[in-house]
């Protein structure tokens, strides 16, 4: 699905990653975790085409097609898809409209005529009762007012509605509570599937407990430095990131 | 690829004006400049009635002594008024009774500007006035309405057929020596609308009117006359297009609206008038007279879109007279490149328990300038006096400008006025959450403006507001392939 090679990004001329390797295969979940400031961001909004960094060397490769030269418009249109961190407030266009407005796009890249209203309201209704989202909550402006917590939703609910190949949810787990961190977990699981991949960023095992990844990463100053399966998100989450750091210096 | 904020800029720039054309239809015009014996030639040509001709000779005597305003916040070249033709007319004018007999020429011209005076008429019961320089040369949907006894014609022909209501209302909510425009504008006034709605009617239809610009080197000067009588209600539209010219060109009109007891009159715009090019030259000025006055339990409402012009200086404006009355104002106004815009409204509440609102949003691309200036006055004897303002700014880029001055004038303690005023760029970020849900920056600008618009939006009738959504996309995004 996702092959990610030697890549190198950087903003103002400072280097943030220094030479990615990452390979994500169609029905897996990656867990990304690092300290602050290693890259993880930076890392998501790369693969999403944000041309505020400069990619030097490396590729980015998406069913084996080289993304380099891609719009970030064009890659949602290939099936990326980025659940913000901090997604931003769009005044007086509603949740509903601001998805129809998406899908449609992308569809009319792909050729395809606007989805009938039928369809798209069931769809709405689907993905809404799935990700337990109140209906009055979708004719809301986008973001706006809106709790951590519901911002956080409301990506999930957008995932849900775009069918992503390869979603990547940036620091979902932040502003959430217990309850609404289940919900999200639960709706992110049921997304899961083996035609697509997932790669989850987080600072916490917590979130782990909930969408039980196949394969967890450290990254470190731009640099994966250790790879393994769930368990080492467990060793993280009792010894801390220095003794990787430690062991990254040596 | 994506955009920076450099290129979005850029890109704002590029629009063209689409509805640069130039229709090729003889006209009798007027010498150039302005005296007494060119407001007498103006009121023969219209075979007016003495007193109508006496009534424009006072206007264009004060006119003289007066001096153009200077305290607007825009800057261009003053236009010489012994520079320009004050009448043109179309030469042709045969009374239509289909759309057949219509000048095949001035029909293309409306398939041009996509209101096909045919469509219009199968849209859903829209008579259509059209002031095609100066002249009413089409009306349709008359007969319906005069079955309601509603009066919808020109003001020529009102002068003519209802002298004794013109008489009774002309000039009474704008006075002829109202300001240095208004007073041109009843000195020399070519044409314009009248629509009169008798006692406890309900106007069943839109009423529509397009004006446009067309003969080069001719101001125009509507004069419109709305006059609800107690009890009744009208709709009225008011589009506006003009072809591109070098030279600027003056526009200066007069609107009156009289919404008598319990009546209610909504005015609705949509001005497109030539912007000037992205060097900023050309373009029309727009100084514009609009008043409303209500009495008791009358309701008023100006709902703008203004995309045009170089240079806009309008304030629709509400006389609550009557206790009870309201005032409303909603407008959406866009510059973009060197447009400049100094509009907003003037609220004076001299009845009880009058309430008035104001809802402006500002759009301003390029290195235009955009002003919202506002006037709030509550008399001594209007107790209970309600306003709410509210004036939100939308900057794109950082070359252009908005500015809002709110004038607050209470003098009855009972008065309870709220003013908010917000101002926001469209962010790198919010592009980029729209690009990265599969959305391209022309269509995530447009979105974004349109959210930022709605409440004003929502206002408009529903076949103009897919019109004002166009002419945003239209003014703001470019011509992105």
């Amino acid at each position: 699905m996702l092959e990610i090679k030697n890549l190198h990004a950087s903003v103002d001329d400072k280097e943030i990653l220094k030479g990615i390797n990452l390979k994500v295969n169609a029905g897996e979940v990656h867990a990304i975790m690092g300290p602050n400031g290693s890259g993880k961001s930076t890392l998501a909004e790369v693969i999403a085409g944000q041309e505020e960094f400069e990619v030097g060397e490396g590729s980015i490769l998406l069913e084996g097609e080289d993304l380099e030269e891609l719009s970030p418009e064009e890659r949602a249109h290939k099936g990326v898809f980025l659940s913000f961190q901090y997604p931003v407030e769009i005044p007086g266009v509603s949740v509903t409209n601001f998805m129809k407005t998406a899908i449609n796009e992308s569809r009319k890249a792909q050729g395809l005529e606007d989805m009938p209203a039928n369809e798209m309201l069931k769809k709405i209704r689907e993905k809404s009762e799935m990700l337990e989202i109140d209906r009055k909550f979708l004719s809301r402006s986008l973001n706006e007012g809106f709790s951590g917590g519901e911002k956080k939703r409301n990506e999930i609910f957008q995932m849900a509605m775009m069918e992503p190949k390869l979603a990547i949810l940036d620091e979902t787990d932040s502003g959430l509570d217990i309850d609404a961190l289940r919900i999200v977990a639960n709706g992110v699981n049921k997304l899961r599937s083996k035609d697509n991949a997932i790669i989850v960023i987080t600072h916490y095992q917590r979130l782990l407990e909930y969408i039980v990844p196949d394969y967890v990463h450290v990254l470190h100053d731009g640099k994966i430095v250790k790879s393994g399966t769930k368990e080492l998100a467990l060793e993280l989450e009792e010894k801390g990131y220095d003794w990787l750091k430690e062991e990254a210096a040596v | 690829m994506a955009y920076t904020e450099e290129e979005l800029k850029k890109e704002l720039e590029t629009k063209e004006y689409e509805y640069g054309f130039y229709t090729d239809i003889e006209s009798d015009t007027l010498p150039k400049g302005l005296n007494e014996e060119i407001v007498i030639a103006i009121s023969k040509k219209k075979e007016e009635p003495d007193w109508m001709t006496e009534w424009r000779l006072e206007a264009f005597r004060a006119w003289k002594e007066m001096e153009e305003p200077e305290w607007a916040n825009v800057t261009y070249k003053k236009p010489d008024f012994q520079d320009i033709s004050y009448y043109s007319a179309p030469n042709k004018k045969p009374k239509y009774n289909s759309l057949d007999e219509v000048d095949p020429e001035l029909l293309d011209t409306f398939k041009k500007l996509g209101i096909s005076v045919d469509e219009q008429k199968k849209l859903a019961g829209v008579a259509v006035d059209i002031v095609m320089d100066s002249v009413s040369v089409a009306t349709t949907f008359k007969k319906t309405l005069a079955e309601k006894g509603i009066i919808f014609c020109s003001i020529s022909e009102a002068i003519q057929e209802h002298p004794e209501l013109v008489k009774k209302y002309l000039g009474t909510v704008v006075p002829k020596k109202d300001n240095f425009y208004a007073a041109l504008n009843s000195a020399v006034f070519s044409d314009g609308s009248f629509c009169y709605i008798p006692k406890g009617v309900r106007c069943p239809m839109e009423l529509s009117t397009y004006f446009r610009i067309n003969q080069a080197g001719t101001g125009q000067f509507e004069r419109t006359l709305v006059i609800a009588e107690e009890g009744s209600y009208v709709s009225y539209l008011e589009g506006c297009t003009a072809p591109m010219r070098d030279e600027n060109q003056l526009h200066a009109a007069v609107v009156e609206l009289i919404a008598l007891d319990n009546a209610e009159i909504k005015y609705s715009t949509v001005q497109n008038w030539f912007p000037g090019n992205k060097e900023g030259k050309g373009g029309v000025y727009n100084f514009v007279t609009k008043r409303g006055l209500c009495e008791k339990h009358a309701k008023i409402s100006w709902t703008q879109v203004e995309t045009g012009s170089a240079v806009t200086w309008k304030y629709p404006s509400c006389i609550l007279k009557g206790d009870y009355s309201i005032g409303e104002f909603y407008s959406i106004a866009v510059t973009n490149n060197f447009q400049q815009a100094d509009t907003g409204t003037k609220m004076i509440h001299l009845g009880k328990n009058t309430k008035s609102t104001i809802i402006s949003k500002g759009i301003s691309a390029g290195q235009s300038q955009n002003s919202y200036r506002g006037l709030v006055q509550v008399n001594s004897r209007a107790e209970n006096a309600r306003n709410f303002s509210q004036c939100d700014s939308l900057l794109m880029g950082n070359r252009c400008g908005a500015h809002t001055f709110p004038y607050i004038e209470a003098k009855n303690k009972s008065a309870q006025i709220e003013h908010e005023a917000t101002t926001s760029k469209i962010g790198e970020d919010q592009i980029f959450y729209c690009n990265q849900r599969g959305i391209d920056t022309e269509k995530a600008i447009a979105l974004i403006v349109n959210g930022f618009s709605k409440e004003v939006l929502n206002k408009l009738p529903m076949e103009f507001a897919v019109e004002a959504q166009k002419l945003l996309e239209i003014s703001l995004e470019g011509s992105v392939g």
